[in-house]
This record gives C-alpha cells, sequence and structure tokens, in this order.
C-alpha cells in the first residue's frame, strides 16, 4: 500500500517536473527563434552583403585601349597579344621559392629579379605583383607546362600596345607605359581603371586623350572556395574598347618627312592651309615608342635621354628657334599694312664694307658683296637683310609684333593635346619692361626686322603663319585630331563670308598689345593686295633667279610653290669671324647656323603650307629647301586621295 | 526471481500493432526525408557518397527502430545495468583500440560501421538512471546514498568520454543525466548548490581544457578576435544562415554551403545548411517538427504506467531538446562549438543508431504501456 502511495507521489512528482522542464524549454525555443529572427529577418541585408562577398571574388581584365588612326585609317596605335606573368601574393606562402622556380622557367635575368623584388616591395600583401610583362610564346609554353608547381602564378594573355611605324611618330602619338603614381592622381579613369599592369598614356595623344583611348575594364566574377580557389565563372563583363582617335596626320608624308630629317636634327611640319589640318609633324631625332611598353631598359633610356640632339623634345612645337629671314614676309607685310614703306623705295646694299649703321652699331647684310639697290619684292626674294633692318626701323617694333601676334606666332597652337609646347616670344615693348624690365632699344627693332633677337618661334607656328598668308589672311585652327565640323567648302564658304564684311581694325590689337583671342576664319589683314604681295614676292623667291629657294623649285605648275628661307644665326658673329668668312662646314656643329624654310603649295590655288627646320643645317637654301621640295611634291601627289577620303569614302586604305 | 516481480500480460499482434504511435513514425519520417534532402545537398545536389550511406543508415536504422519497438519494455528494465556497463567497457575499449580522426580517438572499427560508443552511452545513461530511481522511493532520492551512486555512475562515462577527447558528448552525457536526476525528483537545492559550486570551480575546469577548446570558448564570447581561424566557424554558420532570409535561398542553392565555406557541413552544421537554404519558415517547421517529436515522446510517458517507461520518456525527450537546443545555439552562434549533432539530420552513424534505439524503447514503452514493473 505504501508502494502504491509512494509510486503515485512519484508520478505526480515526476509530472509536475516535466512541466516545469517543458516550460524551460518553450522558453529555450523562443530564444532560438527570436535569435533566428534576427539573423534573418532583422540582419538579412547584412549577411546577404557578406555572403556575396564570401562567395564572389571579381578580377578585373584589363581595358583594350583605342586605336589611333592617320586620315587614311592607317592603324598608328595598335594593340597587340602578349603573355605575361601575374603573381597573387596572398595565394604565395613562399615568395622566393616561387621566384626561384620562374627564374629557372623562364630565364629571368638577375636585373629582372631585382625588379620583381622592388616592385613587392612596393606592392600590398593581396596584390598582383606583374612579374613579366612580355613573355615569348616558348616562354609562355613552359610556363604553363610546370604550372601546378607554382601556386598563386598565373598566366595571362593581355593585349598591349604596339606602334607598327615604331619611330615615325612617337612625338605626336606618344607612347605607354606602366600607370604610376602620379598617372593615378592625375585621373580619376586611369584610377578606375586600374588593373595590375595597365598602360596609361605617357606623352602625346597617347597622354592628351587618355579619357577617350582608355576604354573600360571588364570584370570577369568568379565563385571562390573559402581559400580563394576559383569555382566557376559567374559573370564576365567584357572589357571594352576605347575609342579611335582619328589624326589628320598622312601616314606616308610624315614618314617621309622622318625619313628626310634622318641623321639631322629638326623639324618638319605640314599642314592644310584652309582647314587646318596637320598633314605631318616630325621631329627629329626619333625614338621608338615600343621599347617603352613593356618598361624601358635602363641603356636605351640613357640613350635617348642623355642624346646632344634631343630626341625627346618634339621639336615642332617645343623647340624654339630664331625664325630669321623666314620671319620677313610677315615684317614686309606688316609695314604694308602700316603703310610704313613704300613697295617701289630703292634701298641700296653695299655688302660687308658699308654695313647698315645705326647708333654707330653696324648690322651686316648676310651677302658679302651686297645686293645693290632692292625694292620690297626683290628684297624679300634675295632675302637682303639691309632692307630689312630700315624697314623694321620705319616700322617699329610694337606695330611689327601686332602682326606677327595676328599671324599666330607667340602663342600655343596645340596646347590641349601637347602640355609640352612652347609658346615662343613676339617681341614688342610692353613685353621688355616686363619680361626684362628694361626699355626697348631701337637696335633690337633693327635685328627683329631679320627675325633675330627676342623674336623666338616653333616650328609649327611659322608653318601656321604661311598657311594663313597663303589662304589670303584668314585665320585658321590647326589641329591634328580629326575635326568633322571643319572641311574645304565651308572653310572657303566661310572666308568668302568675311571678305565681305567691313575692313579689318587693328586697335584692338593695339591698345593692348597682348594676345587676344581671334574668331576662326577671322580676316587678319587690312588690304587683300599686301597679301597677294608678299605671296606674290614669295614666289619670286623660290621660282625667280637669284631666289634664295630658286635652286628647289618645280616648274610644273602641279608641284610649283613660293616658300622662303631663312638662316637663323645661333650665335652672334664677331667682326673676326667676319673677316675669316668661314664656310658653315668649319664652324663648330652647335655653332652652325639653323637652317629654316617655309613655303606654301601649289602656288596657284595653294592648299598647304609646310615648315622645314634643321638644327645646325647651315643655310635655309641648302639646309631646309631641298626637303621641303621633296616633301611637297609627295603631299601634291597625295592630295586627291586626301579629297577622297574627306569625300566620304573613309574605308580606302 | 526477477521475471515474478515484473506484473507482465500477453499482447496479442493486433493489439501491439494498434497500440504503435504512428504520429510519432510519421514525424520521424519527415525529419528523415528532410535529413536525406540536406545531405544531399552539400553534395551539390548528387546522389553520391554522404547521401547515399546516411539513407542507407536512415532504411537500416528506422528497420531497425521498427523491430526494436516489439521488444518488451520489461527486456530492457532488466538488462539496464547490462547495457550501461556493456557501454562503459566500450568506452573503455575505445580509449585504447580506438580510431584515431583528427586529433580524437572515439571511434570503434566494427567493420560494417564505426560506432562512436559515445553515443550510445547517450541512451545507456537514461535507461540505467530510469532503472535506478525506478525502485527507489521518493523519501530515499534526497538520501546522500542515493545521490553518491547515480552521480559516480555519471561520471565514469562522462570521465571516460573526456579523454577521448570529446568536451561535446561529455557535456551532452553528463547534461542528460543531471536532467534525469532533476526528473526523478532531487531536492531543487542540489542543484542550486552544484551551480554554484560549478561557477566557483570554473577556473580550474578552464585551466584542465586542452588549448584548442579554450581557444573555441574564448573565441565563442568574441568571434572577430580570430575570424579566419577559431571564430571562421561561427562567423561562416551565421553569415549562411543570415543571408537564408525568410524563405531561403532555395534548394540546392545554398552558395556558402555549396562553396566549402562551412565546417562541418554535414555533421554538425546541416541546420545552417538548411536554414540557409529554406530560410526563417523552413527553419520554424524544421523546429515545430522536433517540438512535435518531443511532445510526443512526453503523452507516450503520462500514459505509461511503469516509472521506468516515464522516466525514459521524459528523460529522452530532455536529451532529444538538448541536443537540438546545443546544437542549434551553437550554430547560431549562442552557445561555443562544442560536436553535437542534430538529431536524425546530421550525418553520422552512431548518432543515428543511437537516436534510433532510444526511439525504439519510446516505442516499446507506448506498445507496452500497460505493463507494471513492480518497484521491487
Amino acid at each position: 500500500m505504501q508502494n502504491r502511495a509512494s509510486s503515485i507521489e512519484k508520478s505526480r512528482l515526476i509530472t509536475r517536473r516535466v512541466f516545469m522542464l517543458a516550460a524551460a524549454k518553450l522558453l529555450l525555443i523562443g530564444g532560438i527563434t527570436s535569435r533566428l529572427y534576427s539573423l534573418q529577418i532583422s540582419d538579412r541585408e547584412k549577411y546577404e552583403l557578406l555572403s556575396d562577398k564570401n562567395r564572389i571574388r571579381e578580377w578585373k581584365t584589363p581595358p583594350q585601349r583605342g586605336f589611333i588612326v592617320d586620315h587614311f585609317n592607317n592603324i598608328l596605335a595598335d594593340n597587340d597579344r602578349v603573355f605575361q606573368v601575374h603573381l597573387d601574393l596572398d595565394q604565395i606562402k613562399n615568395f622566393n621559392n616561387v621566384i626561384f622556380k620562374l627564374k629557372n622557367i623562364l630565364e629571368l635575368s638577375n636585373n629582372e629579379l631585382k625588379k620583381i623584388y622592388r616592385e613587392k616591395e612596393r606592392l600590398k600583401p593581396w596584390d598582383t605583383l606583374v612579374a613579366s610583362d612580355n613573355l615569348n610564346w616558348i616562354q609562355f609554353s613552359k610556363l604553363n607546362l610546370y604550372l601546378h608547381e607554382l601556386e598563386g602564378v598565373k598566366p595571362v594573355v593581355s593585349s598591349s600596345r604596339f606602334y607598327p611605324y615604331k619611330d615615325s611618330l612617337v612625338h605626336v602619338v606618344g607612347y605607354v607605359g606602366a600607370a604610376s603614381q602620379k598617372d593615378i592622381e592625375r585621373k580619376d579613369v586611369i584610377k578606375e581603371n586600374l588593373v595590375p599592369g595597365l598602360k596609361v598614356g605617357k606623352s602625346g595623344i597617347e597622354y592628351a586623350k587618355e579619357t577617350q583611348l582608355i576604354g573600360r575594364y571588364g570584370i570577369k566574377r568568379y565563385e571562390v572556395n573559402s581559400s580563394g580557389k576559383r569555382i566557376s565563372q559567374i559573370d564576365y563583363i567584357k572589357e571594352t574598347q576605347g575609342e579611335k582617335i582619328k589624326l589628320t596626320i598622312d601616314l606616308e608624308v610624315q614618314q617621309l618627312a622622318q625619313e628626310l630629317l634622318k641623321g639631322k636634327a629638326g623639324s618638319i611640319s605640314a599642314m592644310d592651309i584652309y582647314t587646318g589640318e596637320i598633314i605631318a609633324m616630325a621631329s627629329s631625332p626619333t625614338y621608338d615608342p615600343n621599347k617603352f611598353t613593356h618598361g624601358i631598359g635602363h641603356k636605351d633610356w640613357g640613350e635617348i635621354r642623355d642624346d646632344p640632339l634631343k630626341p625627346l623634345v618634339n621639336k615642332s612645337i617645343a623647340g624654339l628657334y630664331s625664325p630669321g629671314s623666314t620671319f620677313k614676309p610677315l615684317v614686309a607685310l606688316a609695314a604694308l599694312e602700316f603703310g610704313t614703306i613704300d613697295p617701289e623705295r630703292p634701298i641700296l646694299c653695299k655688302g660687308h664694307k658699308h654695313p647698315y649703321e645705326l647708333y654707330g652699331v653696324k648690322y651686316h647684310c648676310w651677302k658679302k658683296q651686297g645686293h645693290g639697290y632692292m625694292r620690297l619684292r626683290n628684297a624679300i626674294k634675295q632675302s637682303c637683310d639691309i632692307y630689312f633692318y630700315e624697314m623694321a626701323r620705319l616700322l617699329g617694333v610694337d606695330r611689327l609684333a601686332i602682326i606677327a601676334k595676328r599671324y599666330g606666332l607667340g602663342s600655343n597652337i596645340l596646347k590641349d593635346l601637347y602640355i609640352d609646347e612652347k609658346k615662343g616670344v613676339v617681341p614688342n615693348t610692353l613685353w621688355k619692361k616686363n619680361a626684362i624690365g628694361k626699355s626697348w632699344y631701337l637696335g633690337e627693332t633693327v635685328i627683329n626686322g631679320i627675325g633675330q633677337g627676342y623674336i623666338q618661334t616653333t616650328p609649327l607656328q611659322l608653318c601656321l603663319m604661311t598657311a594663313q598668308i597663303a589662304n589670303g589672311g584668314y585665320k585658321i585652327k590647326p589641329h591634328i585630331i580629326q575635326d568633322e565640323s571643319i572641311n574645304y567648302e565651308s572653310a572657303r564658304f566661310k572666308i568668302a563670308k568675311q571678305f565681305v564684311n567691313e575692313t579689318a581694325d587693328f586697335s584692338n590689337d593695339e591698345k593692348f598689345l597682348v594676345d587676344r583671342d581671334y574668331k576662326l576664319y577671322e580676316r587678319l589683314y587690312r588690304n587683300p593686295e599686301n597679301i597677294k604681295f608678299i605671296k606674290d614676292a614669295m614666289f619670286g623667291s623660290t621660282n625667280e633667279q637669284y631666289g634664295t629657294s630658286y635652286k628647289s623649285r618645280y616648274d610644273d605648275l602641279k608641284y610649283q610653290y613660293a616658300g622662303k628661307t631663312g638662316t637663323s644665326q645661333v650665335k652672334r658673329i664677331t667682326e673676326e669671324e667676319r673677316k675669316l668668312d668661314l664656310d658653315q662646314s668649319q664652324i663648330e656643329y652647335k655653332n652652325r647656323d639653323h637652317a629654316l624654310f617655309i613655303a606654301f603649295a601649289p602656288y596657284k590655288n595653294p592648299r598647304y603650307s609646310i615648315s622645314v627646320l634643321v638644327e645646325h643645317g647651315g643655310s635655309g637654301s641648302s639646309g631646309a629647301a631641298p626637303l621641303a621640295s621633296k616633301l611637297i611634291k609627295k603631299i601634291i601627289d597625295r592630295h586627291s586621295l586626301r579629297e577622297q577620303i574627306e569625300n566620304g569614302s573613309t574605308s580606302l586604305a | 526471481m526477477l521475471t515474478e516481480r515484473l506484473n507482465t500480460r500477453n499482447y496479442s499482434l493486433f493489439e501491439k500493432l494498434k497500440s504503435v504511435d504512428y504520429f510519432l513514425i510519421l514525424i520521424i519520417i519527415l525529419i528523415g526525408a528532410i535529413s536525406v534532402f540536406a545531405i544531399y545537398s552539400t553534395e551539390r545536389g548528387e546522389f553520391s557518397f554522404y547521401t547515399k550511406n546516411h539513407l542507407l543508415r536512415l532504411l537500416v536504422f528506422f528497420g531497425m527502430f521498427l523491430v526494436l519497438s516489439f521488444v518488451r519494455i520489461t527486456f530492457w528494465y532488466k538488462n539496464a545495468y547490462f547495457f550501461y556497463a556493456v557501454c562503459v567497457s566500450l568506452l573503455f575499449i575505445t580509449l585504447f583500440f580506438g580510431l584515431m580522426a583528427s586529433g580524437s580517438r572515439r571511434w570503434l572499427d566494427l567493420y560494417f560501421l564505426n560506432l562512436q560508443p559515445s553515443e550510445i552511452m547517450k541512451i545507456a545513461i537514461i535507461v540505467c538512471f530510469a532503472r535506478y530511481y525506478h525502485r527507489i522511493q521518493t523519501a530515499e532520492i534526497q538520501n546522500y546514498k542515493f545521490i553518491l551512486v547515480p552521480l559516480i555512475l555519471l561520471l565514469i562515462p562522462c570521465y571516460l568520454v573526456l579523454q577521448q577527447p570529446d568536451l561535446g558528448t561529455s557535456i551532452l552525457i553528463a547534461g542528460t543525466g543531471v536532467i534525469i536526476i532533476w526528473l526523478a525528483g532531487l531536492n531543487i537545492k542540489y542543484f542550486v548548490y552544484s551551480a554554484l559550486l560549478l561557477i566557483v570551480s570554473l577556473p580550474f575546469a578552464v585551466s584542465l581544457l586542452k588549448p584548442y577548446q579554450k581557444s573555441r570558448i574564448l573565441t565563442f564570447f568574441n568571434p572577430d578576435r580570430d575570424p579566419l581561424g577559431a571564430g571562421y566557424q561561427i562567423i561562416q554558420s551565421k553569415i549562411a544562415i543570415g543571408s537564408g532570409g525568410f524563405f531561403g535561398k532555395g534548394f540546392l542553392k545554398g552558395t556558402q554551403s555549396y562553396l566549402e565555406f562551412l565546417p562541418e557541413k554535414h555533421t554538425d552544421f546541416i541546420f545552417t545548411l538548411f536554414s540557409e537554404e529554406f530560410g526563417f519558415i523552413g527553419s520554424m517547421m524544421l523546429l515545430l517538427l522536433y517540438i512535435l517529436l518531443i511532445y510526443r515522446i512526453i503523452s507516450i510517458g503520462f500514459y505509461a504506467k511503469s516509472f521506468f517507461s516515464k522516466l525514459f520518456c521524459f528523460g529522452f525527450a530532455s536529451a532529444i531538446f538538448l541536443y537540438i537546443f546545443v546544437n542549434i545555439s551553437m550554430v547560431l552562434g549562442l552557445l561555443p562549438i562544442v560536436g553535437a549533432p542534430l538529431p536524425i539530420m546530421s550525418y553520422g552513424g552512431s548518432s543515428m543508431l543511437s537516436i534510433m534505439l532510444g526511439l525504439s524503447i519510446v516505442m516499446s514503452c507506448k506498445i507496452y504501456s500497460q505493463d507494471q514493473i513492480s518497484n521491487y
């Protein structure tokens, strides 16, 4: 009986405790539920984000650079397939070991090894190191063979810049190199597209048009497991190619220009006098931009940098030279426009025995024996210095400066593309006071009259000046990137419209004596007859006997051109030297005169202007004019082809 | 002599079949089916090694469960101590001849199955205690003599399992034992005292822990302490569950477990995978199934006549709850990570065997609920 009672009591007790326990269990289940709720419902987004980050890893693929093509669609800057080795630093356990193996497989040099170690110091531990940029096929296939032994080593097929015409266009197109910290800070688009081994423009169009050229990186998204190993590709957003940039350059003309300058230091520029399209802009010496793409070697870089002829300088726009006699047409034009000279007034040039004298200072003509009596046309044709001394004295430097600036000297032309472009100097009294702090001397005006002294111009400015004389005196905008809005017909139309407008007013220019903006196709002259006079004088200079470039003329009307030579002194000629009367070849190279030549062609209905400069090339007639002559023939031969392209058939080449 | 004390009667087959708890069987089948799908998902929807093995075990042990359900409850009562003794001996043998895997010696190679005796011990301890308290009267329970005996019975397997080392299972066995002692009616003050004692001795206990166990516990309190090391599992598990959201990512679409971010996804972290793929809704459904399972076991206990049956049912129900609670809390980052499988769901033969064995005893309690077992 007692057992029974006990048993009942035990049952009661256990029932009570089971209920208590059940209550506790429910409480705990409530706890689990609320935890699940907080994880899966309240904080869901946070964990979803974490989950995606866990699972998906992105690899950026390098963007494809846009092509740079010439007027005929020849690809000047192409993309080539290259083989690279990338090292994922976070996946490499024993770096030294991997590098040792790589060294044996790829036969890397000690220098390359040093570079890799230096690079590793610079990078963060999760970055990707580009161990080699440009493997050959044998190295690449060998690497793939041994890949299983090399954890974290990634063979990559990438594209890289390739310049098929090597050194012909480096100053125009520029070159690319690995993006530096400075590049990244310079442009957001570089920062966005930054992938290991990204190449960006370092100079020229490549540098200036980075935003258009760079394209957009691609993304490869991979699912990865916990150790970062790729499982499958989820997504591949293909990289896009940058915009194609079409230049106004004619490859063949450019190549010829470069060829003509071979072995010399100098520049050749050619442009369309109506559209302002730059057909060629050569600078010599030059170098191969392909060397820079994969990091230029120490030796190569030293050679380029230390070359006394300065291949790195784009002489067409960054080389400053006294224009010498090529300035004379402009001096004459200024004198005619301001009416300070009667073109029919004869001035006697008596040679070195009786030089031009001003306040006791003697100014010599280049011709020892003298020219005799000269009128303006003849003075331009034979480039008589005495005539120009006198004419400049009468004109005054400020009036000369107004005309010089109107025709494009002393201001930037392509600054938006080439940051290394130099403005040069067109001196006037105000300029001297500001820049040097002294008053102007009349003697300085006199030597300015023959393009010496303070005046400094770039070859491209001279080319522009010539173009704007040749087109009848209208402002054009030189450009090297194709501009659809500018073509020959519209230019002629706008020029014709300008002609009926009221006469040009120089008062604005006079008032400030500083740079001002010009409208496109703005009239630059007062009297069209003056322009005609200058053009005719230049015709004489090339096509008539005693003309300074008579030897380089073409009798064929198709090629007939008008030009003006220039010989610019590098160093003041002392009395002793003048007495010695040395030939240019007897003078030390660095003291020899620069040879210059400007021209427009064909003489009838001119279309192109050209400027040639050969550093220390001696006289303009022997050192520069023959080069111009050869190039003019080429340009005119290719004129009809060029026109065809302009008339819409863009796929000729 | 023993037989005489057992008040038994004969049941016809029809009676037996009629009193089978079909609802319980249904729940087991449902959870079993879910577990197969979950394991299938860990293999990215391939019917290969783990899934095949799991399904095979499920079928074999479910069959075993059905057969053993008809074993008379008095059999278990009679052989309770023997069962306990066998398990302790197996644990002992395991310490010396067990299979070594990832730093611990937990398994016995039985050729057809790698048996984990500690899992069977989980059931043995309940059977043993149920038998022990069956014959003790309420008044005697508070007697020191009758407290000491179950404590020793409990400490022996706990110690042996701890030596393997297997902290998780050891804690689960200890927890199960303590709950049964509580259910049997030991005065509440003893539990309070022991809890206090435990807190006081905690620093000493910690010093006895293996370095990796310490690190696990430290990491539990601050998972970000070592996000790629010991905290890794907790963080990854939370990410997986959290990213599942309300409806889950869908069957076979769980990315975390699929991508091997989840450690031990087949076993201890199976709930994580399930929760990632089926979301809050799915997890709640699974929890509900488990609650129904526990409820069913408890209600069988209520209808059982013998105290042995009651105590076993209640004890086993509490043990199952404990396993579920520890496992889920662990993967949710509420408890430190100690190896504790989720009943039926987790991949593992011994765990499955142990649960099915327990369930078959519960079913036996149901079928032979009218069996009276004399106190003496």
